[in-house]
């Protein structure tokens, strides 16, 4: 690999005063598994890794019944399936968090850097979104916020600004009869990159049947992932049967903009779209009524 | 050239304390630096876990972390495997299974499939390749690897 440098800043502060003084030639390092193969195959030039795993905000995990999840941006994927309460609040993380790589990449990768990569084909992205979660960013001119479907701009590029990081994510505490899923699709069964993928979730309302809020994103098939605000007004006020998951999922195809590439057609990917919709709204469902019984 | 930095790490229990410029990776470093090749490097991008340690006790790819992320860690190779009584059961229970054959896989299987044991000491067949899909293994075709991981169960849990 090509020489660099090495920070382990211990502070936000440290770590953004880094990041402005050596602009883009700097990067930042959490788990790696993205970042070490793209600079060891030469996709990517720097001159500084900034790593900030030993920085507290980026690798907590705080979860508050009332606020909601503060998820570090270099939480491992693994800390997150297995810690007791976000498995069991937050299913569609966990959906994505269990599906990257295999168990070693699982225990360095984390979903703030899943983002930060911004690949149409994030598997954690589309499971983000179903779950509305916010990117918190530190910066050298304070703070912001931006939802997760706005983060990613284009194939590999996000909007941080310069001297910006992400530090966590802010996920609201899911309502009462809420479930979310996340599959994708591949032609085997691990270690691959998806096809398709589908992040979905549901809100019930106290009948166990009428749909009060829905959440439908897609992954790989356009330029960053997408969440179909169609598909979500298809199924809101609806109850949850057929034929509102059948005008979601259109909804969902007629949303996608697929390109033909090595994994798969246009048109195949379309196709997958329906599947995938469907098949993740019926888990995203069937989570929210066991989440209704459990209480 | 950057500075060299200094790395304190325990490696297989033992103190260990060198120098490493920031672009080596811990596979690297184990196998250049501190002569530890029973750690292998089948693809150096993540993909085959021939290159597998446990980094603070967790698996990992060590040609996916830098030898500098190592300082004041906890690292365990291949190397540490074999307890002072000899082999470890896994390891006699590739050799009597032949589970290998050019054996590039083995030190990644064998570290994959001890921290597995330690977490699950009566894994299936199905958690086994699960949790070992992380690992390609280019002539075994598996199967021997698997019953030679469930082979070791029976072992340790026959207290052998
Ligand atoms: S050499 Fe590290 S995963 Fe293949
Ligand atoms: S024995 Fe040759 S790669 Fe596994």
């Amino acid at each position: 690999m090509r020489a660099f440098d090495y920070a382990a800043p211990k502070s936000l502060n440290e770590a953004v005063s880094l990041l402005s003084r050596r602009g883009d030639r700097a990067r930042v390092l959490s788990g790696g598994t993205d970042l070490i193969v793209q600079v060891r195959e030469k996709r990517r030039d720097l001159d500084l890794m900034v790593d900030v795993k030993n920085i507290p905000e980026l690798s907590e995990i705080r979860y508050e019944p009332a606020a909601g999840l503060a998820l570090g941006a270099s939480v491992a994927c693994s800390r997150i399936y297995e810690h007791p309460v976000v498995s069991r609040v937050y299913p569609g993380l966990v959906d994505a968090a269990f599906l990257i790589g295999g168990i070693q990449i699982q225990n360095r990768a984390s979903l703030g850097g899943n983002l930060c990569n911004a690949s149409p084909a994030a598997d954690s992205i589309p499971a983000l979104i179903a779950h509305r979660a916010i990117c918190v960013i530190a910066g050298p001119n304070g703070g912001r916020e931006l939802p997760v479907e706005q983060f990613c701009v284009a194939p590999g590029r996000n909007a941080l600004q310069a001297g910006e990081l992400l530090v966590s994510f802010r996920i609201p505490a899911p309502p009462p009869r809420f479930g979310a899923n996340y599959i994708r699709f591949i032609p085997r069964n691990e270690m691959d990159i998806a096809v398709v993928g589908c992040g979905a979730s549901l809100t019930l309302r106290e009948d166990l049947k009428t749909i009060a809020e829905a959440r439908v994103a897609l992954g790989a098939v356009a330029p960053t992932p997408l969440l179909v605000a169609e598909a979500a007004s298809a199924l809101s006020g609806s109850a949850f049967s057929s034929e509102s998951v059948d005008r979601a999922a259109i909804a969902c195809q007629a949303a996608a903009r697929p390109i033909t590439d090595m994994r798969g057609t246009a048109e195949y990917r379309r196709h997958l779209v329906g599947v995938l919709t469907r098949r993740a709204l019926l888990k995203a469902f069937e989570r929210a009524q066991e989440a209704a019984n459990a209480r | 050239m950057p500075d060299k930095a200094r790395v304190r790490a325990t490696i297989n229990g033992e103190p260990a304390d060198f120098l490493c410029e920031p672009r080596q990776s811990l596979l690297e470093v184990l196998r250049e630096e501190l002569k530890l090749t029973g750690t292998k490097e089948g693809c150096n991008n993540g993909n085959c876990g021939a290159c597998n340690v446990l980094l603070n006790g967790l698996l990992v790819n060590s040609c996916l972390v830098l030898a500098v992320e190592a300082d004041g860690a906890k690292v365990e190779t291949i190397e540490g495997v074999m307890g002072p009584q000899g082999l470890h059961p896994l390891q006699t229970a590739f050799l009597e299974n032949a589970a290998l054959q050019c054996g590039i896989c083995t030190p990644g299987f064998i570290v994959a499939a001890k921290a597995l044991l330690e977490r699950k000491p009566k894994a299936t067949e199905a958690e086994i390749r699960h949790w070992c899909a992380g690992n390609l293994c280019r002539c075994t075709g598996y199967d021997k690897i698997v019953r030679a991981v469930l082979d070791a169960e029976t072992r340790m849990g026959e207290g052998q």
